[in-house]
């Protein structure tokens, strides 16, 4: 055996721990820096902006650029409206996961704007496959909160009857297809999903995401793979939040660009502000254009922080400075549209204050009405019947049988 | 002797095979900087350095096929996979490659693998928190399976298996990282006082493939593996039963002699386990009982187990199995 002077595997750092004063780049991408590409662009058309970052709000909070949207105040205030709803939402089941009436629970807290955005850009009949970070795209298709409310706590109008945690939402009506735990499956699915929409000849588009961590996960990469070679109608997310619980994004990807990864398989890539709801809006608006024109898959690196803890089971203060949040160069989704929109004179501070209630109203409200029908500290909870129906189509005799004496247990 | 839970237990073992030999390196979600979720691995990259205990991307194939290859190369790894439910990615490389490494190279190369992960249900963690594959695995030749189930036992065994030369699943039934459970969602003991929390510092071990006699008794041969050892040590207790309680530990390859001897004493037997009914790790142990027992049984073996259903959210108490379905199958067997 040749031995030789080296170090001894290279094992990559966070940029910062706790104790650090966060360390992050400072952007130097204004919005005028990017042009709207062409739709049918080819691939190398697209890596300015797969290496660059697609903004439409400025440091000033003005709109700038060939991305800019062109929204109207009625659908920014409706952006604006979504992402304070998820926010207060979040900030009241967590509230309640401390109070035991839900067993866990996961915010969107700095991320509301990606769902929102992303969803209200697509058509109704678009497809979305969304990861636990996403449940803000179904305000935007119109679930009834207090659907979404007796999931999280488990109750007996739980729509996925007790069987899986909260967050893990489905509603088909909305076209947002059922969540699961293990990390990054939605994303080659979601491919997919978009084939057999082209195989049907309907104009539907499917839309999914992925986090930074997952896409290390061979899922990213078949989804890429085969997006590219069947020109599926889909849109690829890398939501880039740069935490995987106490893993950064650094153990994800060597060179800290998730976006230009889609350059060699063939995709146009595009790194876009997460945090900025307008050119969120318009890189997922041109995306669907063109999956509808048949021209493929789009993948977008979505640049955001993961403003809070991983999930209720977390404490992101022994990985990571308390405060880095704050010095995240995207600022605060909300923060930045509220701004936009007072700026344009659409919109006040008192305006702002005035919806809050409301939406603080509204989600009180709705809780009241859903812990009617149970809470998991309480109970009821949906029946366990549950557990034996829909394993399969019809439960077959074994099931059967072993329902019969789990009701013997249960009912004595 | 300390006391200490099975998440210290655990990191004590890694800690003395850490400073024991150097060929053994640590990585797996989250396990390096922040010390695991369920904090197993806490302190270790700090003390033994980031290139012994490190973090690894979301990849679980990833990780397991690193393994494999530092494995082949000389290295001893120990990977945690942060959730059982999570190692399918994985599964092609533990089934196809790992597994098989030894026999299909001649002899030339092997892959001294310990694959930690937790399984088990009981902290309401729905579909994807809560499985427990064991099965999964005791289906492939060449990998050695063990389910350790106090702080006593997940020592020894961990060592044992990571100074051992084949590729060893090491389940940890997360349930009872912070203390027993009896079975009883509203009585949550800690591991304090309990016998099997008196852990040495120092290294020791526990050899792979035996039993571990938990209580002793005459009227029935009483089976179990992870949590469940302590759900079935209390089904016997509100049974009134004298039972032989055994904790198989390792269930490739298992203790038959032990579980022989027991049933050639009591001619009865029930065999107690969380993963579902069909195909569990049960229905082998059913097989070879009668197999070697059979004039020496007085019933038919009952198995108390998971339902063939996805475990559940909100109603696992309904799924698990609970004392009392455990003490009833008991009871079942001495009225034959």
């Amino acid at each position: 055996m040749v031995k030789k002077e080296t170090e001894s595997i290279h094992v990559p750092d966070a940029p910062h721990r706790p104790g650090d004063k966060p360390k992050f780049e400072q952007w130097s991408w204004k919005p005028e820096d990017l042009n709207l590409l062409e739709i049918d662009c080819s691939v190398e058309d697209a890596e300015n902006h797969a290496i660059g970052l697609v903004r439409v709000l400025d440091d000033n909070h003005e709109a700038k650029g060939q991305w800019d949207p062109n929204l109207s105040s009625d659908e920014l205030i409706m952006g604006l409206e979504h992402m304070l709803r998820m926010r207060i939402f979040d900030e009241r089941m967590m509230k309640m996961q401390r109070t035991g009436k839900l067993s866990f629970y996961m915010r969107s807290f700095g991320e509301e704007a990606i769902a929102i955005a992303q969803t209200m850009a697509l058509k109704n009949q678009d497809w979305l496959f969304p990861t636990y970070r996403q449940p803000g795209a179904q305000f935007v298709r119109g679930r009834d909160m207090v659907s979404m409310i007796c999931h999280c706590i488990g109750n007996e109008e739980d729509n996925v009857k007790g069987r899986q945690m909260p967050v893990h939402y489905t509603y088909r009506e909305g076209r947002y297809i059922s969540v699961s735990s293990p990390v990054g499956t939605q994303f080659s699915q979601a491919v997919g999903v978009a084939l057999a929409s082209k195989y049907k000849q309907l104009d539907e588009v499917t839309i999914t995401w992925i986090g930074d961590g997952a896409s290390a996960e061979g899922d990213y990469h078949y989804a890429l793979n085969f997006a590219s070679i069947f020109k599926a109608p889909v849109i690829l997310n890398v939501v880039n939040n740069q935490w995987a619980i106490s893993t950064h994004s650094n153990f994800a990807s060597n060179n800290q660009n998730f976006a230009i990864r889609g350059i060699p398989y063939g995709i146009p890539s595009i790194r876009v502000d997460g945090n900025d709801f307008l050119a969120l809006y318009s890189v997922t608006k041109w995306a669907r254009e063109r999956a509808a024109k048949d021209l493929g898959p789009t993948h977008i690196e979505v640049l955001t922080y993961r403003a809070g803890a991983h999930s209720s089971s977390d404490d992101p203060s022994r990985y990571r400075p308390k405060d880095s949040n704050d010095f995240w160069p995207g600022g605060d989704p909300i923060e930045r549209l509220k701004l936009h929109l007072i700026q344009k004179k659409d919109w006040s501070e008192n305006m702002h204050q005035e919806l809050e209630e409301r939406i603080d109203t509204e989600v009180m409200d709705a809780y009241k009405e859903a812990v009617k029908f149970g809470d998991l500290a309480n109970g009821p909870y949906p029946s366990s019947d549950a557990i034996f129906t829909e394993v399969y189509e019809t439960p077959p005799w074994h099931l059967l049988e072993q329902w019969d004496e789990m009701k013997r247990w249960r009912d004595e | 002797m300390p006391n200490m839970n099975m998440v210290q237990s655990v990191n004590s073992a890694l800690d003395n095979m850490l400073e024991r030999d150097s060929e053994i390196v640590i990585f797996g979600e989250d396990v390096g900087y922040f010390g695991g979720v369920f904090r197993t691995s806490d302190g270790l990259q700090e003390k033994h350095g980031k290139h012994r205990v490190f973090d690894s991307p979301l990849s679980e194939g990833g990780i397991a096929a690193t393994a494999f290859g530092m494995g082949i190369n000389g290295l001893r790894p120990v990977v945690e996979i942060q959730f059982a439910d999570y190692i399918f990615p994985a599964y092609d490389q533990i089934v196809n490659e790992m597994a098989k490494v030894r026999h299909r190279s001649g002899g030339e190369f092997w892959c001294p693998v310990t694959i930690r992960t937790p399984a088990g249900g009981g902290i309401r963690g729905g579909h994807h928190h809560s499985q427990s594959p064991e099965a999964q695995f005791t289906h492939t030749p060449g990998l050695k399976v063990v389910y350790c189930s106090t702080p006593f036992n997940s020592k020894g065994l961990l060592i044992s298996a990571i100074e051992d030369n084949d590729p060893v699943i090491f389940f940890e039934p997360k349930r009872c990282y912070r203390g027993p459970f009896y079975g009883d969602p509203h009585n949550v003991p800690t591991w304090k006082e309990h016998p099997e929390a008196e852990v040495p510092e120092s290294y020791y071990k526990i050899p792979l493939g035996e039993a571990r006699l938990a209580m002793e008794g005459e009227k029935c041969t009483v089976i179990a593996w992870g949590a469940m050892v302590h759900v079935a040590e209390q089904a016997i207790k509100n049974s009134g039963i004298s039972c032989d309680l055994l904790d198989l530990q390792t269930l490739v390859p298992w203790d038959r002699d032990a579980v022989v001897k027991s049933i050639e004493k009591t001619g009865r037997c029930v065999i107690v386990h969380e993963a579902p009914k069909t195909s569990g790790f049960g229905a082998e142990m059913v097989a070879s009982i009668q197999e070697r027992c059979f004039y020496h049984l007085e019933c038919p073996i009952e198995r108390v187990t998971g339902w063939d259903t996805p475990f559940p959210h909100t109603t696992e108490w309904d799924y698990m199995p609970s004392p009392s379905r455990i003490a009833e199958a008991i009871q079942k067997t001495q009225e034959e």
